[in-house]
């Protein structure tokens, strides 16, 4: 393969008539540049709604406390009813491949009246009562001082931890934050940190005015016992919540005593099911990306398939002569699918160095007119380009086999013969 | 160095078959000069074909310096011609858009002789053949002539047991068939044993053997007093 005078013949066979070899390079050509395209637009889009997921652990489902839609052990329909603490212990002891289970209670909320007083200044906020691992489950940036350590919640401290959107409504510019107090419902916290959160998906405003303070604390605080009126369930990598989500809430029923048929008493939100549709979709896109550029690649390779086959017939006499001298029909076999592989290797290098030139382009247009809505550095893995130069080679060995398979078809006293 | 006996051979010509060639015995020894002669549809080419191994026979035996030819695969086939076999055309059979010396050492390459060796082998032909200025000229810049001393020195390059030259003046003026001529003469004088197909009387005669076809049959077989060449030249 690596044989100069073989090199050498491919060179001139393909440049004598160079016209026509870039004609049908150019089919190849096109092929790999639509699909390059094609995945790294898919590839911009999956970039940019996966960024509107943030560094939330997507193996998360979380679940609230209704009211019971069915009679149970005597007990009435549309009672209302609580987690217990102690369900967190027999989750943990029940349910295997559990990474996080971060319990919550809450005050305040959507269009909640004011609850959180400083001086004179007012604001309604979110109060959340959570565990230290929340923070891996809804990350959020801590921008001074720090978060609730499990030391707090043992010691039942009352600190407290504020968004901007909260700093803002309650403090001066400028005013030092960490060390003052503000008063949730009539009880004093210290604030010993601040956050911000990177999300976006259209409750960004709220996601910045939520306060956050040890669960002990607010159980005592707010009187609450130990009840749970909100958990967020992370499963270790490689397991799906999806999968642990009916055993989970189906021991949460017979915790709490309600019937196991009762669909309604135990909400929850999926965001692992969320997350693999969009990603489904993804996965979906690209195969479109694959079945599309590889049908325009297709019509590329007939191209060379063809020229291949008129080439072998202009050279009839030649590979007549050639054998009568001796040629192996191996080598001309060699020869032929040769030159139909380095054509599609050549035209598909161009095509995908193209592509990489307009996906720049593409990226240094985002970057001078700013972000996009949903659309984020459009590009093409290194493992996207092997799997097009190996769909190159099998393509050019394609292209080529034919009209190889043809060429020493021929009987050399017939192609001798032929004027 | 040639061993044919009891040779036929028969094309399929829609319902009809055609019997071309009807029992041929031949030998030929080494260091001959052989004419093979007939009117066209005689059969002269179709046995060239099978001594060239470029057809195959359908009855009988073909033995070429002790080997015998026969059910023999592409593969094999080109392995033998390759060494056995030069073969000088009608119509030259150069292949264009190679230099002369690249067509003299193509014989050479299928034989995997090193790049360097190979040029030097096929300078050393185009010399005999009075050519080596032309060396790396394309056949399109050549006459008529030098190409076909270009396709002798190429028959010659694989330094084959046998030369077939299927009527190597046809194309060619009489005083280039003289030279040519002269030239084969020259190589048969070295050794080479050499079977030329012609019609033309005067090129027969030229030779130390003549063999006569008729209708697929060998009807004449003489040694004759050779003519040589060069006193027309």
């Amino acid at each position: 393969m690596f044989n100069k005078d073989r090199w050498k013949e491919i060179i001139e066979v393909l440049t004598s008539n160079m016209f026509r070899t870039i004609l049908t390079a150019f089919g190849v050509f096109w092929g790999i540049l639509i699909l390059i395209i094609l995945l790294a637009a898919g590839k911009g889009l999956e970039n940019g709604i996966k960024t509107d997921f943030g560094d939330i652990a997507t193996n998360t489902m979380f679940m609230w406390s209704q009211a019971t839609s069915k009679e149970y052990q005597g007990l009435p329909k549309g009672r209302r009813f609580n987690f217990k603490i102690e369900d967190v212990a027999s989750l943990w002891e029940n349910i295997p491949n559990l990474r996080f289970i971060s319990p919550r209670n809450q005050l305040g909320g959507f269009r909640g009246g004011n609850n959180v007083v400083r001086g004179i200044k007012v604001g309604a906020f979110n109060v959340y009562g959570d565990y230290p691992e929340i923070i891996k489950q809804d990350p959020m940036m801590i921008t001074s001082g720090r978060f609730i350590n499990q030391s707090d919640i043992n010691e039942k401290r009352k600190i407290a931890i504020i968004g901007d959107g909260v700093k803002t409504a309650l403090y001066e510019k400028d005013e030092e934050v960490l060390g003052s107090y503000i008063k949730i419902q009539g009880v004093n916290f210290m604030v010993v940190g601040t956050y911000k959160k990177k999300s976006n998906n259209g409750d960004g405003e709220e996601g910045q005015k939520e306060i956050f303070v040890p669960f002990s604390a607010f159980s005592q605080a707010f009187n609450r016992g130990n009840d749970v009126g909100w958990m967020a369930i992370t499963a270790v990598d490689g397991a799906s919540i999806t999968n642990l989500k009916e055993d989970i809430i189906s021991l949460m029923k017979t915790n709490r005593k309600i019937h196991p048929e009762d669909t309604r008493a135990i909400g929850n939100f999926d965001l692992y099911e969320q997350y693999n549709r969009v990603e489904s979709l993804f996965v979906a896109m690209r195969l479109i990306a694959y079945f599309v550029g590889i049908l325009v690649l297709i019509s590329g390779i007939i191209g060379v398939s063809n020229i291949m086959l008129i080439v072998v017939k202009e050279r009839t006499k030649e590979i007549g002569i050639r054998r009568a001298l001796g040629e192996d029909p191996w080598s001309i076999k060699l020869q032929i699918l040769m030159e139909s592989i380095f054509l599609t290797i050549i035209s598909g290098m161009a095509g995908i160095i193209m592509g990489a030139l307009f996906i720049y382009g593409i990226n240094t247009l985002l970057d001078s007119v700013g972000p996009v809505d949903m659309f984020l550095n459009p590009s093409v893995s290194v493992g996207v380009v092997v799997t097009a130069l190996v769909i190159l080679v099998v393509s050019g060995l394609l292209a080529g086999f034919i009209p190889a398979q043809s060429a020493i078809k021929v009987k050399p006293i017939d192609a001798l013969r032929a004027e | 160095m040639i061993e044919i006996k009891n040779l036929h051979k028969s094309y399929k010509m829609g319902s009809n078959s055609l019997h071309v060639l009807k029992g041929i015995n031949f030998s030929v020894e080494e260091g001959e000069l052989v004419a093979i002669m007939g009117s066209s549809g005689s059969g002269k080419s179709t046995l060239l074909n099978i001594l060239g191994m470029l057809d195959e026979l359908d009855e009988g035996s073909y033995d070429l310096d002790g080997v015998p030819i026969k059910n023999l695969n592409e593969t094999k086939a080109a392995q033998y011609r390759n060494k056995f076999l030069g073969f000088i055309f009608q119509s030259f059979n150069l292949i264009n858009y190679k230099s002369a010396v690249e067509n003299v050492a193509l014989p050479l390459y299928y034989q995997k002789v090193g790049r360097k060796e190979r040029h030097e082998k096929a300078l050393k032909y185009l010399e005999q053949v009075g050519l080596k200025e032309w060396a790396t000229h394309l056949p399109s810049e050549l006459s008529g002539g030098q190409k076909q001393r270009v396709a002798i020195a190429r028959a010659m390059a694989a330094e084959p047991k046998v030369l077939l030259a299927d009527e190597p003046t046809g194309a060619l003026d009489s005083k280039t068939s003289y030279e040519v001529m002269d030239l084969i003469q020259k190589i048969n004088d070295a050794g080479n044993t050499i079977l030329v197909v012609t019609h033309e009387p005067d090129i027969a005669d030229m030779c130390k053997r003549i063999v006569h076809l008729k209708d697929g049959v060998i009807v004449e077989d003489k040694k004759i007093e050779q003519v040589r060449a060069s006193q027309y030249v």
